[in-house]
Order: structure tokens, then sequence, then C-alpha cells
């Protein structure tokens, strides 16, 4: 055997693929008799519907039907449903307005599904789409987060009084309270964390079709979690057996988040499939995207720390206000409060945290899970706080968080998570000295005397992956459980297939994965395959979000292979006439210990499936095992992200000049996809903080509905990274994993504006900090 | 998009004519911008007019006096072209500035000029630098052409052959641009003719637009501190999300001074 595959950088097997145009997306599938469908979308951010003449579209040339609301109500289909129940301070269920496929009688944000067009072609439902007459009557809208429970703000739903979902806390209140009684110093901050529109590069798509022969359907969708996917829309809206559904997403691009929830298209598609008897697919254009897939972040919060005269931290009172925009989408109602007020500890031993949050209701996008998914709003709350503090109290932002940082494990928060392992000081120091902080008052010399301001700003971010013990989620509110499902295939030649509910879109479990596999069973890695996201060929699967896919899915195939080799052991006691406890397994070879007698693992394959040599009182044949594996615990990444800006302060351009990145993610198995996911995790955690920002209008128009003014950053807008990782193994998966998919994400934005105010000699300054609001803040403090 | 029919004339004048049909025909340059309009179904001719295959239209001429470039010149042919690196580096850097690579590769001269799309970045160059802008139907000078948000003076059918920029002591131009667009926000193009000084500025107005106090100020003395302190009113200047006409204000004076800078150099 050559070197362990654990901890190598291979490159991608899925790659060759991707890079030759080989991949098949949702759009690529094209069906026999396939028929494309259009959405007519709502241009109002609130109104009433009066009328919908669709007379002009039906005559249209090469449409075959078009639906409204009031054909969906006739379906008896149900709406789509929210997979998190949120109890409320008074014990009161969350508010769950009815959330139809097609809108009934309201539109209640712009680019709300009314109608769907179904015909030949594209371009002929495009154009009939056009046709379609819809009689609006304009309601007053309210969009902004801080305005939605105003005096006199317009009502989005009946049903939620003061567009109000729910309103949930979490911590000791009144330990809270006496600590900030006796503080010898509070910082405060009252900040929005913006709006952001997620932008995976394949658009969402889903091609329905309906077989009447086997009264059975196929959705091929662009979907990060098939099987969730196929239980929504088979128990909760359609009323289907879920034998009769198979849901397949094969390869999708991307989705951060946004490709979790079960959308109103994907239901649609499914169910006129069977009324035309053909398939129906839809892809979004880029425009139907922006208003369409569920936004995230958009929190208004004010938050207070209570610090002792050293700068030891007493307490935190957080106040959120978040939006959930204008209808629950599958997880809505657990990002801002579960993932989110469970993560104010931070890397510190804060004795007494209390956190409120307000759900509300908007005329905008839903509003759910987007990388990070309440961790990158925690870890701004917290790491802004953290320096701020530091800078008020005239302490080292290093220092003050030193002073503050847990060393002792397993660490019980006040917010209810239980750390098993960390190690803080050493991602701090990695940070400090990778990012050369002794040589920064140089570098702060040389960018004055060129008239540049430079700043520096860290964040120490703690998340928790690894989603989720299902016990403790199903306590919490979760309506599904959170384990995750694998199969190990050994094919009678010895080679493997595997069979993953996690799903890849982009992050490379076709590797990861068969690494692992490779690496434990001792074969090449050519001699494994992994297989995702087709819920025909996987016995279950729980999908990939919160960075959960190897410290669950992962160990779920750790499972199985475990049951294999233990299977194998009993196979070669056989054939070597050995007894199972003397059979060791190693480097693909089963012997018997102490002995040169062994099998290699191609022997024992061949045997269970050509069993004539075989203990068959014992064992059945065959070799094929899985497993299911709920976590014991979250699992708890962390890291140092150190970041230096240079600010023109003519223009108001903030140059993000360096940038350092230590991570603790435990154990890692291919250390070139783990840098590639920091990257690009960083990359979006700038774009947070710099450049990215969706603004509705008053009357619910989305301002930014195009890359025309919706900036992602660029390759260039951000700087060469410097990453590195050190290791805590965390304690309770057999990998010793963590996960590393939304870290960058998390960190970054607290780091990058903490580097900005000081750069600025401000306080705050409101995110994205794009050149005019530099400009601005700089302006208001010469008038000050 | 909508269907349309399409037509490949091989010389101008066919164009012209094809042009002329329809009130609801347009010509196809580069179809960086027409091309997107037609996609977002904001607009829906029933004729294409293909430019791509006249021979003639595309091309650098650079003689003592000026440069002409033909009006279906790539922005990446200028920005690539040695002679025009040489004899006003201001207008390939420029090129170099317009969209991405792609969008360098598609679009054209005649295409960005007859769009004047208030944020783009020649009509810049084309009024800095004094061009004349030659057409089926003659010539307009510079100061004429640009008449307002996507308005020209060219007249329904008329198709831009060529654009001939004087060559000038020394130029420079300095773009800030929008984040998200990369489009201008303010780009300022700043040109020492020998004859005088003439500023221009793009992004700023409904269609790029001179500035003569900056002109007059840098006719005196064409040194940074002549523009540096110049404050631009910020009355009827473009405001946007992503910049107040205040900031535009602002933006125009740093962004002048910065070209003259980089003119002296
Ligand atoms: C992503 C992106 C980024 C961009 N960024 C920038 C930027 O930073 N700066 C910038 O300046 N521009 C930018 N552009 C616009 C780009 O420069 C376009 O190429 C240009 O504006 C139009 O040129 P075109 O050749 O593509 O013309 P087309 O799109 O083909 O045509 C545009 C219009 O001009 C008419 N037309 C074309 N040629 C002629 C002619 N010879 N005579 C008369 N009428 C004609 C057409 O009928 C049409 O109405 C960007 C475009 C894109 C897609």
């Amino acid at each position: 055997m050559g070197a362990p595959l654990i901890g190598a950088r291979i490159q991608r097997k899925e790659d060759y693929r991707f890079l030759t145009g080989a991949g098949q997306y949702t759009d690529d599938v094209t069906l026999p008799r396939q028929t494309y469908a259009a959405f007519v979308r709502s241009p109002h951010g609130h109104a009433k519907i009066k009328s919908i003449n669709a007379a002009k579209a039906k005559a249209a040339p090469g449409v075959l039907a078009v639906y409204t609301g009031e054909d969906i109500a006739a379906a008896k289909l149900g709406g789509l449903p929210c997979g998190w129940l949120i109890t409320d301070v008074n014990g009161q269920p969350m508010k769950e307005p009815p959330h139809p496929v097609l809108a009934q009688g309201k539109v209640h944000h712009v680019g709300e599904q009314v109608a769907v067009v179904i015909a030949e072609t594209l371009d002929q439902a495009r154009d009939a789409a056009e046709l379609v007459q819809v009689d609006y009557e304009v309601l007053p809208a309210v969009a902004d987060v801080r305005l939605a429970r105003a005096k006199g703000a317009p009502q989005v739903h009946g049903i939620a009084p003061d567009n109000t979902c729910y309103v949930w806390a979490l911590g000791d209140k009144a330990a809270v309270d006496a600590a900030f009684a006796k503080a010898a110093h509070v910082t405060k901050l009252d900040f929005v964390n913006n709006r952001l529109i997620p932008n995976a590069i394949e658009p969402r798509a889903a091609n329905g079709s309906y077989s009447r022969a086997d009264d059975a359907y196929t959705l091929y969708v662009a979907s990060q979690n098939p099987h969730v996917e196929r239980l929504l829309m088979t128990a909760f809206v359609m009323g289907l057996p879920e034998h009769k559904v198979r849901v397949v997403a094969g390869d999708v691009g991307g989705g951060f988040g946004s490709k979790i929830f079960l959308y109103a298209e994907d239901v649609v598609v499914t169910w006129a499939a069977k009324q035309l008897n053909r398939p129906v697919k839809w892809t979004a254009d880029r425009s139907e995207s922006f208003t369409s897939d569920a936004h995230g972040r958009d929190h208004h919060t004010i938050a207070e720390l209570a610090l002792d005269k050293d700068g030891k931290f007493l307490a935190m009172r957080v106040k959120t206000t978040a939006n959930v925009g204008a209808y629950l989408s599958t997880f809505a109602s657990c990002v801002p409060t579960i993932l989110y007020a469970t993560l104010l500890a931070g890397q510190y031993t804060t004795p007494a945290i209390h956190c409120e949050v307000t759900a509300v209701f908007t005329n905008t996008a839903p509003v759910d899970a987007y990388r990070g998914a309440g961790r990158p709003e925690a870890t701004y709350v917290v790491e802004r706080l953290v320096e701020t503090a530091a800078r008020e109290m005239k302490m080292d932002p290093a220092e003050i968080r030193r002073k503050n940082f847990i060393r002792s494990f397993p660490y019980q928060t006040p917010v209810a998570l239980l750390y098993d392992i960390g190690d803080y000081d050493a991602t701090m120091d990695a940070a400090q000295k990778l990012g050369d902080v002794a040589g920064y008052p140089a570098r702060k010399k040389a960018s004055a005397a060129k008239g540049k301001l430079r700043g520096m700003g860290y964040a120490a971010y703690i998340e928790a992956c690894g989603i989720a013990p299902s016990a403790v989620a199903g306590s919490l509110g979760a309506r599904a459980g959170l384990f995750e499902a694998g199969e190990v295939r050994v094919h009678p030649t010895g080679s493997v297939t595997v069979f993953t509910g996690s799903h890849s879109h982009g992050q490379g479990h076709e590797t990861t994965f068969a690494q692992v596999v490779a690496d434990r069973l001792g074969m090449p890695i050519e001699n494994v395959d992994i297989v995702h996201g087709d819920t025909s060929k996987i016995l279950f699967g729980m999908g990939t979000y919160g960075s959960r896919s190897i410290a669950v899915g992962g160990t779920a195939i750790v499972k199985a292979l475990d049951k294999i080799i233990a299977k194998g052991k009993k196979i070669a006691a056989h054939l070597l006439e050995a007894s199972e406890g003397d059979i060791e397994y190693a480097n693909g070879v089963f012997k018997v210990t102490g002995t040169d007698k062994q099998k290699l693992f191609g022997e024992v394959a061949f045997a269970a499936y050509v069993p004539h040599n075989y203990p068959h009182d014992k064992l059945e044949p065959g070799l094929n095992e899985n497993a299911f594996y709920d976590p014991a615990n979250f699992t708890f990444p962390a890291g140092t992200y150190v970041c230096e800006v240079e600010v023109d302060p003519e223009t108001g351009v903030v140059k993000v000049d360096r940038w350092t990145a230590v991570d603790d993610f435990g154990k890692i198995i291919n250390p070139m996809i783990v840098e590639g996911q920091v990257h690009g995790g960083l990359t979006q955690g700038i774009g947070q903080a710099l450049t990215e920002g969706a603004k509705y209008d008053s009357t619910g128009q989305l301002v930014t509905g195009s890359f025309m003014d919706y900036c992602i950053p660029r390759a260039d807008d951000v700087p060469m990274f410097q990453v590195d990782t050190r290791e805590t193994p965390c304690t309770h998966n057999p990998l010793g994993v963590k996960g590393c998919g939304e870290a960058g994400a998390i960190g970054a934005p607290a780091a990058l504006i903490n580097a900005i105010t000081d750069a600025l000699g401000v306080k705050d300054i409101a995110m994205p900090a794009t050149p005019q609001n530099v400009w601005r803040t700089l302006n208001q403090k010469k008038a000050a | 998009m909508h269907a349309f029919n399409y037509h490949r004339p091989s010389n101008v004048n066919d164009a012209a004519a094809l042009a002329a049909k329809s009130v609801d025909a347009k010509i196809l340059a580069g179809g960086q911008s027409l091309v997107q309009a037609m996609k977002l179904r904001l607009a829906a001719p029933t004729d294409i007019v293909d430019l791509g295959t006249i021979k003639d239209l595309a091309g650098i001429k650079v003689d003592a006096k000026s440069v002409t470039i033909g009006a279906m010149t790539r922005h990446a042919e200028v920005e690539g072209s040695a002679e025009v690196k040489k004899a006003i580096p201001a207008l390939a850097a420029l090129a170099g500035m317009i969209g991405d690579r792609q969008v360098r590769n598609m679009g054209t001269l005649g295409g960005a000029l007859a769009n004047s799309d208030p944020a783009a970045d020649y009509p810049a160059a084309v009024l800095g630098l004094g061009a004349t802008i030659t057409t089926t139907k003659g010539t307009h000078a510079a100061d004429k052409f640009f008449k307002g948000l996507y308005e020209t003076a060219l007249r329904p059918g008329e198709i831009i052959t060529s654009v001939s920029f004087p060559i000038p002591k020394r130029a420079a131009y300095m773009k800030f641009k929008n984040q998200a667009s990369r489009f201008a926000i303010v780009g300022v193009f700043v040109a020492d003719t020998g004859a005088g000084v003439r500023v221009a500025v793009t992004g700023a107005g409904p269609c790029a637009l001179r500035l003569a106090e900056m002109e007059k100020a840098l006719s005196a003395k064409f040194a940074p501190e002549s523009v540096a302190s110049l404050k631009i009113k910020s009355d009827g200047l473009n405001a946007d999300l992503h910049a107040s006409a205040e900031y535009r204000a602002h933006l125009i004076t740093v962004m002048a001074k910065r070209a003259v800078e980089a003119a002296m150099k």
C-alpha cells in the first residue's frame, strides 16, 4: 500500500466530468415529449389579485395549459410546509401562514408565482406568459426588517398580527440583567446584518414527469437533499405515497443553502406532468433567481456586552429582529433561533447570555439558510462586540480574546451547546504568526505615507456543524430527523460503489468520501465510486447543508465499512480455517494474526458472491452493508481570521490587502478541497461585508434584481488568502472530523468590518462597506 | 427572446437599406447591449441586421494627426493595438477597462457610441478628444453627437462606419467603476490637445458631457492642483443606489485630478 489517502491532496475525481462539459445538470435532462413551463410572477410587493384572464395565453401557439391558483386549490394541493416548529416565549406555536404553490387571491412579494404556462417550447411558454392578464389591486407594502413592527405598518398576513411570526428567547435573562448591573463597562452595537442573495451558478431547475403505466412520478431537480424534497412534497403537499415518487438531483451547480428547500415550482411541474401526461421542465432565469430563491440573513440586532474592569466578559444581551420574508421557507424558522442564538458564546467563557429573537413577515422573498445560516450572524454579533469592547477599553483585541477563551473541555455554554473540544489559543497564535501581526505597525506607516488608511481586524469564530442529534433537534422543534445514511456495495471482484444520503453540489464528495473508503479498505481510490442524489438508488438521506456531510454522512459510510470489514473477517476466517477473533484487516488484506496466512479483500468479496466454499450455516452471501448514523453531538469547528485593509480616503474604496485564516476543522481528509472551501467561504463573507446587499424599496420592489446592481465579489476583489489549519480531532465521530464548508463565510464579515472600522477610526459601519458608504462615513466623522 | 428575422448583408449600403425597411429593425454589432436587452425581453426587434460580416467596417488606421477606427472594431483590438497604444495610449487603456474579456472580444466602438449608455466609456474619449464620427449619411462632430439618455444625433437607419480621433499631446482616462456592473460611475477623460484642454466625463449625466470649468483651469495650467479643489456642482448629476449626485460630483474632481497626474507621467 502507498501513503495514506486520508490527508492527501488528491485531485477531484468529478472535475474531469465538469471540466469537459459532461456534467448532467437538471436542465440537461430532456425527456421524450418534453414540455416547458414559464411562470407568471407578481410584479408587486403586495397586491390583491382581482382577476386573472388567461384566455389569450391559452390560445397562443404551442400552449398546452395555463394553471392558476384556482386550479391548485381545486386539485387540493397543500401549501409548502415549514420543517421546524418554533414555540414562542408564551408557549404558542409560531404563525404559519399558508404558502400556496400558486398565489391564492393575494401576492406577498415581487416574484411570487401567480400562474404557470406550459407549452411545446420554452419560447412559446414565455411568449404566452406575457399574455396572461392579471388585474392587481396594489396594497401598501413593508420590506425593511426595522419597519415590519412599526405602528401602522402594512400587514402581510392576517393571521400574524404586527407581522410577527414568533418572539423566541434563549438564556437566563435575570442572570444577564444582574451581570450588566455590576459591569465596569458595557459595549453596545445596533446594526443590520444585510440581506444576501445566494446566486448559485446553476439556477434552480425542475423537470417533472409522470408514468401513467406505473402511476409514478419522477422529478429531476436542482436540490441539495432529494429525499427531504420527496418527503416534504409527498407527505405534506401532494398526498402521494413516497414509493411512487422518485427525486433525482444529479449534478447540481452550487446551492449555498438555497437549494435545500422545497419550492413551489418543483411541486407545480410534478403535478402538471400528470395533468398533461407529459414531462414539464422549468429552469429559472437569473432574474427569477433574484426574486424567487430564498435569500439569506437580514437581521436587525441590538447587542450589548458587559465586561469587568479587566476586560473579562460578564454577560451578553442580544435582541434581534429577523426578517423571514413573505412566507416561511423550509428551514426559515430555525435559522435565526436554533442556529443563531446557540452560537453566541463564541470561543468565550461569557457566563450569562440572553437572546431574544422576533421573526417578522415582510413583502420580500422568503429568507432561509444561506452559507453559514445563523452562525455568520452570531459570529458577527460576538466578534464585533468583542473588538469594539477592546478598542473602547484600550486593550489589544487579541489579548481581550485570550483573556476570555474557553480552555477546558467539554464546555457547557449558557446557550445550550456542549463544546467537545477546541484549542483557540492554537489558532490565534498561528494566525498572528502567519499574518505577521508584528509587522502591522510598519505596514500601517507605509500605507499612511501613500495617503491610505490601513486597518486590521480579527474574528475568532466558532460554529456548530454536523447537524444534528435528532433527539435534540426534535426537542427544539425539528419536524424531521437529522441523521444520515450510507451504503457500501462491494462488487464480486472487489471494487466498491458507495451510496450516500449526503449530496455534493460543489463540495467534492466524490473524491473526499472515496478517500475515506479507499483508505479504510486499503485499496486504490480508482476502485471506489460515490453515488448520491437519487432517491431510487440511495436508501435514504437528509442531504447536505450546515457543513454536515463528512461528519454525519461520512460517519454513516464508516459505520457501513465497519460492517463490511466485520463480515469480511468472518468470511476470511472460514476460508483460512482460523477463528474469527484471530483475523486482522489492514491494507486490503485479511490475515491470521501472527502468521502469513492471508486472503486479499478481492478474494473475500469474490467468495461472498461465488459462495462455493462459504459458511452458509452462519452467514448470508453477498457483501453489501448500510448504516444510519445519528450524531451524538454537533461538531465545533473554530478558528481565527486576521485581515488588513487599505482604504483610499478620497474615493472610499476598500482594498482587502491581507487575509490570514487558521481553522480547526478536526481531521482533514483532503487539504486541497478544504482550502477550496475556505477560499470560497471567505470570498462570500468578504462579499457580504464589502459588496453584497439586497435592497427592496418601500413598495417591495427589489432594487438589486440583477448583477448590474447586486455585486458578488470577483477574483480581483479578494487578496491571495493565507490559510492554515490546527487540529483538535472531534471526540465523538470515528474520523475526528468537524466540517469546513461554511467557516469562511461565518468568520469573514466580522473580521473585515473590524478592519475597516479600525482603518476609519469609527465605531461602526453598515454592511456592505461600499465605496460610497465608506466615503459618507468618513465625511460624517469629519463633520462630527 | 422573441422571434425575429435575421439578415447578414455584405456591405454597408445593403445594411442601411435593410435597417430602413422597418421601424422595428435593429443593427447588430457586438450584441453586448442589444442582445442583453432582447434576452430580457426589453427589446423585441422584428429584424436584425448583422454588421458582423462587413469586412471594411473593422480596422485601425493611424496617421500623423489621427487614429481612425472602424465601427466594427472590437474593444479588445483597440486595447491590444500597438499603434493605438503608441499614438493615444489613453484610448487603448480605456478600451481595456470596458467590461470583461468576453465583452471586449465582442463589443464594438460603433455599438458603444450608437448605444450611448450614460455609463459607457468610449463616449468620454470621443468627447474628450473631439473625435469625428463618420456614418452612412455624413459626419458628426463629437460635441454634437451625444444628445441625452441613450440618445444620439444618429437618424433612423444611419450607420456609424468609423471614428477619427485626433492625436493629443497627452491624455489620460480615469474610471471609477460601479462595483457590480463595472460600468463607469464616473469616468473622466482629460486631453491636452495642444490647442487647449478638453475634459469629458461619463457616468455623471444622461450622456457624456464636457466640464468647461476644468478645461479652463487646466488650459491655464495643466497640473493636478488646477482641478484638485475645483468642486463640481451636484445638481442634475445622476444618482442611484451606488452613488448619490454628491458622491459623483466629488468623484469627478478626484478622477480628473488623477487623470491629469496620469497624463503628465
Ligand atoms: C457584462 C457587460 C459589461 C459591460 N461593461 C461595459 C463597460 O464597463 N463600459 C462600457 O462602455 N460598456 C460596457 N458594456 C457594453 C459594451 O461595451 C457594449 O459592447 C457596447 O455598449 C455596445 O456595443 P456592441 O458592439 O455590443 O453593440 P450592440 O449591442 O450590437 O448594439 C448596441 C446598439 O447600437 C446599435 N448599433 C450597433 N452598431 C451600430 C453602428 N455601427 N451604427 C449605428 N448603430 C449601431 C444597435 O442597433 C443597438 O441599438 C458592457 C456590456 C456587458 C454585457
